[in-house]
């Protein structure tokens, strides 16, 4: 033991890792890593492999044991404190409702997918590399729900996360994304989030949601965000080294390595957007609007990776345009789509306050004015008639995405984009150019697809009618869906204001 | 293309959800209304394949559409359709799937000299 820690960092890695690959003497290579083969890739030279990390176990305790107790320290005086009520709004609180449902859940999916990967890579650098990253993602599961459990005791929504994730209509998009990557080869499952989500855009995902978190006083949530970020950082490297690594090994990649880039960037984007109207519509306080963040996030930083990538042939994106040019469009079409469904959400919705209308307009000169404005101008009429305005029909959804079908044709905000295929005898609908050519890539897979809306008609949701489907979700009808303004969470919020000001006053 | 899997088998055993015999008799359709975007897609509907297509116009399109200002206003006459892409003029008194509807259709509707809240697609 005294012997061991005397040794340099780069010797104790190599004992951590050295005797890992041995050579099997009485089973083939191939019994003990059966899906390294069958994706195509080609690796010549696993030994190739520069670890960028060489962290060992020992200090790799070290460092976390050392977050975790920072970020505790400041969830107990979070609660001690009564934090909650030093938030901007209660609004905000919804925010935090969709990242512990559709996120956390996520974080889970990503350590068991990390975890296989982790066992079934030939490559020992990459494989201990992922077992640590498995590790990481199921620590970042734990921390955000015992860091949102605060907020569980007094608003609505909070409570069923984990079941809601595999149940709600909304949270198969980041669930089914999920099961899509894990059901992939490891190689896949490597590019699909070590690289095109953990590197490419995890900005987009965790910028918003923390710096949204700072400019709207929750601090618990700020502070789990950095309790990840180191840990982020070597998610990155890890990606990046992936990537690179597969397009030295063998000029065959290529093709494979560039299809999953394409198919994942696509798959990221549309999971995204769920932020982009996060960051545009539920924060009360805005940091920047998604198409903002886009632009820095993706367009500039994306393009001088995809710059420096140029080199082993791999280009940007297929449909990054595409992409980009919905950045306009996102976040309005899909907070219209939850306005409209608001009874079947598990959180509050509400339509943008005069004030925020014109934050939209300024940040969103080309499009919000002619196009989303009048759409909210109109239902704001009706909800001063009383008739506040609901789709009483379930959505049309994309077979690949599992979104509705509420996005628009490029180039023209004005038509719903509609594309179809057909496969042994059967329609196929989707969203967009990107999930269409994802489902032809591979129509035996998305084939199966578990759509929410076709569930329901086949019976396999609690029942027919939207009281027996919210049940089977278990959704508190009238406590955790519906409007902001006359929910018990705004009830419970203006009576504390109330009990503040009398304090104050 | 083939999908990639560990097993060559695979395309034989999987699960197609959303087969017509899954549905109980019926058929899904998809509706939607043209240059009215604050329905902000089309809508899905299990109906059985025998429904007359006049059931569809009488029954289901006002209780998915009656609350927009310019449902009142459509002139049934002037209404024009595509079933899956193919403009077409439905007989009302024939079913859906006489009318051309199958498992998964997607039925599309202009109604001319409408185009949403004041004229704004919405
Ligand atoms: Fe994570
Ligand atoms: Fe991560
Ligand atoms: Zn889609």
């Amino acid at each position: 033991m005294n012997a061991i820690n005397k040794l340099g960092l780069k010797q104790r890695y190599a004992l951590l890792t050295n005797g890992l690959d041995w050579e099997p003497s009485y089973q083939p290579k191939s019994a003990i890593f059966p899906y390294a083969e069958f994706e195509g890739i080609k690796i010549r030279d696993w030994s190739k492999w520069e670890d960028p990390f060489r962290l060992t176990m020992d200090s790799y305790w070290k460092y976390q044991a050392e977050k975790e107790r920072k970020l505790y320290a400041v969830l107990d005086s979070f609660a001690q404190n009564n934090g909650q009520t030093g938030l901007s709004n209660a609004r905000y609180v919804n925010a935090a409702k969709l990242f512990l449902t559709g996120i956390t859940p996520a974080e889970y999916q990503a350590h068991r997918g990390f975890a296989h990967v982790g066992r079934h890579i030939p490559g020992v650098g990459p494989r201990i590399a992922a077992q640590m990253q498995s590790l990481d993602e199921l620590r970042h599961a734990q921390t955000q729900i015992h860091t949102l459990s605060h907020y569980n005791r007094f608003f609505d929504g909070f409570h069923e996360f984990s079941h809601m994730h595999d149940r709600v209509w909304y949270l198969s998009v980041p669930k089914s994304f999920f099961d899509d990557a894990r059901t992939a080869g490891p190689f896949e499952y490597f590019i699909a989030i070590g690289f095109a989500f953990e590197y490419v855009l995890t900005n987009l995902l965790f910028v918003p949601f923390m710096s949204g978190a700072a400019y709207n006083g929750d601090l618990a949530t700020v502070t789990f965000g950095f309790s990840a970020q180191s840990d982020e950082s070597r998610h990155m490297t890890l990606g990046i080294e992936v990537i690179k690594f597969l397009l030295e090994q063998h000029p065959d990649n290529l093709p494979i390595v560039q299809k999953w880039v394409d198919k994942w960037f696509w798959r990221g984007h549309r999971v995204l957007g769920l932020v982009a109207m996060m960051m545009d519509y539920m924060l009360p306080k805005k940091i920047m609007s998604w198409r903002e963040a886009w632009d820095i996030y993706f367009t500039q930083a994306g393009g001088a990776l995809f710059a420096d990538l140029a080199r082993y042939g791999l280009r940007p994106p297929k449909y990054a345009d595409v992409a980009t040019a919905e950045a306009e469009h996102l976040s309005h079409q899909n907070w219209s789509v939850f306005y409209q469904y608001t009874q079947a959400a598990a959180f509050h919705t509400w339509l943008p306050t005069p004030g925020e209308m014109d934050w939209l307009s300024e940040k969103y000169p080309n499009s919000f004015d002619q196009h989303y404005r009048p759409r909210f101008e109109m239902w704001a009429e009706m909800e001063r008639d009383g008739k506040r305005f609901y789709n009483n029909a379930l959505p049309q959804l994309c077979t690949v995405c599992q979104i509705p079908m509420a996005y628009t044709e490029p180039g023209d905000p004005t038509t719903i984009c509609f594309r179809h295929s057909e496969h042994k005898g059967d329609r196929y609908h989707f969203c967009s150019d990107g999930c269409k050519d994802i489902f032809d890539g591979e129509p035996e897979k998305y084939s199966q697809s578990w759509l929410p809306v076709h569930q329901i008609f086949q019976g396999n949701c609690g029942g027919a009618s939207m009281e027996e489907v919210l049940a089977w979700y278990r959704l508190n009808p009238g406590a955790d869906n519906m409007d902001q303004a006359g929910s018990p969470d705004q009830a419970m919020w203006d009576q504390w204001m109330r009990m503040r000001d009398r304090v104050a006053g | 293309m083939a999908v990639v899997a560990l097993d060559e088998h695979y395309a034989d055993k999987i699960e197609i959800r959303d087969r017509v015999e899954n549905f109980h008799g019926n058929i899904v359709v998809y509706l939607h209304w043209e240059e009215h975007l604050s329905f902000c897609s089309a809508v899905a509907f299990p109906f059985p394949p025998a429904m007359p297509f006049g059931a569809l116009v009488k029954d289901i399109l006002p209780a998915t559409y009656g609350a927009h200002p310019d449902f009142a206003a459509i002139d049934w006459d002037a209404v024009r359709w595509t079933v899956d892409g193919r403009e077409t003029a439905p007989d009302p008194a024939r079913s859906l799937a006489e009318n051309g509807v199958g498992h998964k259709s997607l039925l599309r509707f202009r109604t001319p000299g409408l185009h949403g809240y004041r004229g704004t697609r919405s």
